[in-house]
C-alpha cells in the first residue's frame, strides 16, 4: 500500500518492479481479487477508450448544445494534409484527446480518467504514443495502471473533482498522470515518472473550472487538447533527465491548497471565468433560454 | 483515503458527460432506489451547491432518474431517463436550492414515496465518480469511503443485528465499522456496516432474505 508519490516510487525501486506492477499488487491486496480478475477489467476499460477514440476521429460526432463537435477529424485531416508545426505524435494525442471529449459532450460511452471531463487526455497520451512507440496489448494496460497509481495519490490528497478544486485538479491531473505514465511506456524509470507528473501538474496549478452554459464542453475538449500536449512534452523533459525543484507529492500538496482557496465561482458553477464571458452568457441563454425550466423545476 | 481502487481512477465506463455530476448522480439516484426498494410512485430531489447551478448541462436531473429506474451510469437508456419515468408514471419535482449552504459542492436529497411508504437520502458526489451517502431517513451516517459498506434498512427487532453479522461471518468477510440507528424503539432501524473485503451482490441478496430484513444497499 501507497500513501504519497514517494512511497509508491521506492516500492516500485526496492522491489524492482514498474509502478504498474505496484499498482496490481495493491489492488490485488485490497480487493482480495485475483491478477487475471483485475487485468481484464483495466483491458475492457481500454477497449472503451479505443472505441471511444475511434468513434471521434470517425464518426460526425455532434454534441446536443452544438458547441462541441469534429474538431478531432479536423486535426486528423490537418495532420493527413499538411506538415503540422508541432509534431505528429504530439498532434495525433492531442486529437485523439478531444475525440474522447468530443464523444464524452455528446453523451456517448467513454471511461473516466479520472473523471468524465478530463477523459481525454490519457487515452489521447497513450493512442498518440501507440504509432511511435508500438506497444503490445498489455503495455498499453499497464499504462492505464501506470496512470491510476498517480492518479490515486492526487485524489486521496488533494482531489479530482472541478468543484472541489478547479480544472487542476482534473485536467491538471490526467496530465500529470499520463505524463508519468507516457515516461514508463517509453522506459524511464519510476523516479522520472514522478518528476513529469511533478513539471506536468506544476504547470496547470491555479487552473480554474468555468464551464460555458456549464456543459463539459467549452473550455473542457480543447484543455484535454493541451493537456496531451504538455504531459508529452513533460514526459520527455523527465526522460531527458530534468527534474522538478518541487518534489511531486509537494506539488500535489500545493494543488490541494490552491483548490482550498478558489473562490466557488471559479469551480464548476460556470459562475465566473469563460463562463461569465459575454460570448460565454450568450451562449447560455441561446441554449437554454432565459430562465425557461421544465414545470418540473423549481428554483429557490 | 476516500478513493481504495484503481478502478475508482481509471472508471468508471459512463455515458457522459461529467463523472461527478452524471456517473455520480446516477449512482446516488440508485442507491436511493436499492435501499426503497422498489420503483418508487413520488420523488422529490433537491439540488445544493454546483450541482444546483449546472445540473442542466451535465444532465445531473437525467442521471438522478435514470438511478432511480435502477439503470447504471453506463446504461445506454440514460439520456432518456425523464421520458421513461413519465411513461411509468412516477412523479418527479425537482428543487433547485442555490442558497443553503453545503459541506461539500456536490449535495442532493432525495424523498422516495409509495403509498405510506417513504425513504430520504442525501449522497455528495466527491468527483471522479465516487460518491458518499452522508443521511438516510435525517440520520446521518459517516462512510469514509476507504471501504466497501452495506446499507440495510430493517425492523428494529431482538436479533436482526445478529442474524446480519452472523451472515457476513459466514461469507469471511470481517467488519471493519459498523453503526445502528432508529427513529424510535421498535420502528425502521438502518445498519451502516463496513467490511474490509469486497461485497459480493449474493451476500447482499442473502442478506435482504434474513427475516426482519427489508431493503440492502452496497456501495462499493
Amino acid at each position: 500500500m501507497f500513501r504519497t508519490i514517494e512511497e509508491l516510487v521506492n516500492l516500485a525501486d526496492q522491489q524492482h518492479i514498474a509502478i504498474s506492477e505496484v499498482m496490481i499488487r495493491t489492488e490485488m491486496e485490497t480487493t482480495g481479487r485475483s491478477r487475471e480478475d483485475i487485468f481484464s477489467k483495466m483491458s475492457r476499460n481500454l477497449e472503451v477508450m479505443e472505441q471511444a477514440v475511434q468513434r471521434g476521429i470517425n464518426e460526425d460526432i455532434k454534441s446536443r448544445s452544438g458547441l462541441s463537435g469534429g474538431d478531432a477529424r479536423k486535426l486528423q485531416a490537418y495532420l493527413k494534409n499538411k506538415q503540422p508545426l508541432s509534431g505528429t505524435v504530439l498532434l495525433d494525442s492531442v486529437s485523439k484527446a478531444m475525440a474522447t471529449n468530443e464523444v464524452n459532450a455528446a453523451m456517448g460511452t467513454i471511461c473516466a480518467t479520472p473523471t468524465a471531463g478530463s477523459a481525454g487526455v490519457v487515452p489521447g497520451v497513450l493512442f498518440g504514443l501507440q504509432s511511435k512507440l508500438h506497444p503490445s496489448r498489455e503495455q498499453m494496460v499497464d499504462f492505464l495502471f501506470t496512470a491510476g497509481a498517480f492518479g490515486f495519490v492526487i485524489a486521496n490528497n488533494a482531489s479530482i473533482s472541478g468543484a472541489a478544486g478547479g480544472c487542476q485538479a482534473e485536467v491538471g491531473s490526467a496530465t500529470g498522470m499520463a505524463a508519468a505514465a507516457a515516461v514508463e511506456l517509453a522506459g524511464g524509470t519510476p523516479e522520472q515518472s514522478a518528476h513529469a507528473m511533478a513539471i506536468a501538474l506544476a504547470n496547470m496549478l491555479g487552473l480554474i473550472c468555468d464551464p460555458v452554459a456549464g456543459l463539459v464542453e467549452a473550455p473542457c475538449v480543447k484543455r484535454n487538447a493541451i493537456g496531451a500536449s504538455s504531459a508529452i512534452v513533460a514526459a520527455d523533459m523527465a526522460l531527458a533527465g530534468i527534474k522538478s525543484l518541487i518534489p511531486c507529492d509537494e506539488v500535489i500538496d500545493a494543488m490541494y491548497r490552491v483548490g482550498r482557496m478558489m473562490p466557488v465561482a471559479l469551480r464548476e458553477t460556470a459562475l465566473g471565468g469563460l463562463a461569465d464571458t459575454k460570448t460565454g452568457r450568450a451562449l447560455k441563454k441561446q441554449i437554454f433560454g432565459s430562465d425557461a425550466q421544465s414545470s418540473m423545476i423549481k428554483e429557490q | 483515503m476516500k478513493y481504495r481502487s484503481v478502478f475508482d481512477i481509471i472508471g468508471p465506463v459512463m455515458v457522459g458527460p461529467s463523472s461527478s455530476h452524471t456517473a455520480g448522480a446516477a449512482k446516488i439516484g440508485r442507491m436511493a432506489r436499492k435501499l426503497f426498494g422498489v420503483r418508487p410512485e413520488r420523488v422529490i430531489i433537491t439540488l445544493y451547491g454546483s450541482f444546483a447551478e449546472t445540473y442542466k448541462g451535465h444532465g445531473t436531473d437525467v442521471a438522478i432518474v435514470a438511478g432511480l429506474l435502477d439503470f447504471d451510469e453506463s446504461n445506454k437508456r440514460l439520456p432518456e431517463s425523464l421520458q421513461i419515468a413519465e411513461e411509468l408514471g412516477i412523479d418527479i419535482s425537482f428543487h433547485i436550492d442555490k442558497n443553503t449552504q453545503v459541506e461539500e459542492p456536490n449535495t442532493a436529497r432525495i424523498h422516495l414515496a409509495t403509498g405510506d411508504d417513504e425513504l430520504e437520502l442525501v449522497g455528495v458526489s466527491i468527483g471522479g465518480g465516487k460518491i458518499e451517502i452522508t443521511e438516510v431517513n435525517g440520520f446521518s451516517i459517516s462512510l469514509s469511503g476507504s471501504n466497501p459498506a452495506l446499507l440495510v434498512l430493517h425492523h428494529d427487532k431482538y436479533g436482526s443485528v445478529a442474524e446480519v453479522a452472523g451472515l457476513i461471518a459466514k461469507y469471511e468477510k470481517n467488519i471493519s465499522y459498523m453503526e445502528v440507528s432508529r427513529q424510535k424503539k421498535g420502528s425502521l432501524a438502518l445498519m451502516v456496516i463496513q467490511t474490509d473485503e469486497e461485497i459480493d451482490e449474493g451476500m447482499a441478496a442473502e442478506i435482504s432474505g434474513l427475516p426482519n430484513i427489508l431493503n440492502v444497499a452496497v456501495l462499493s
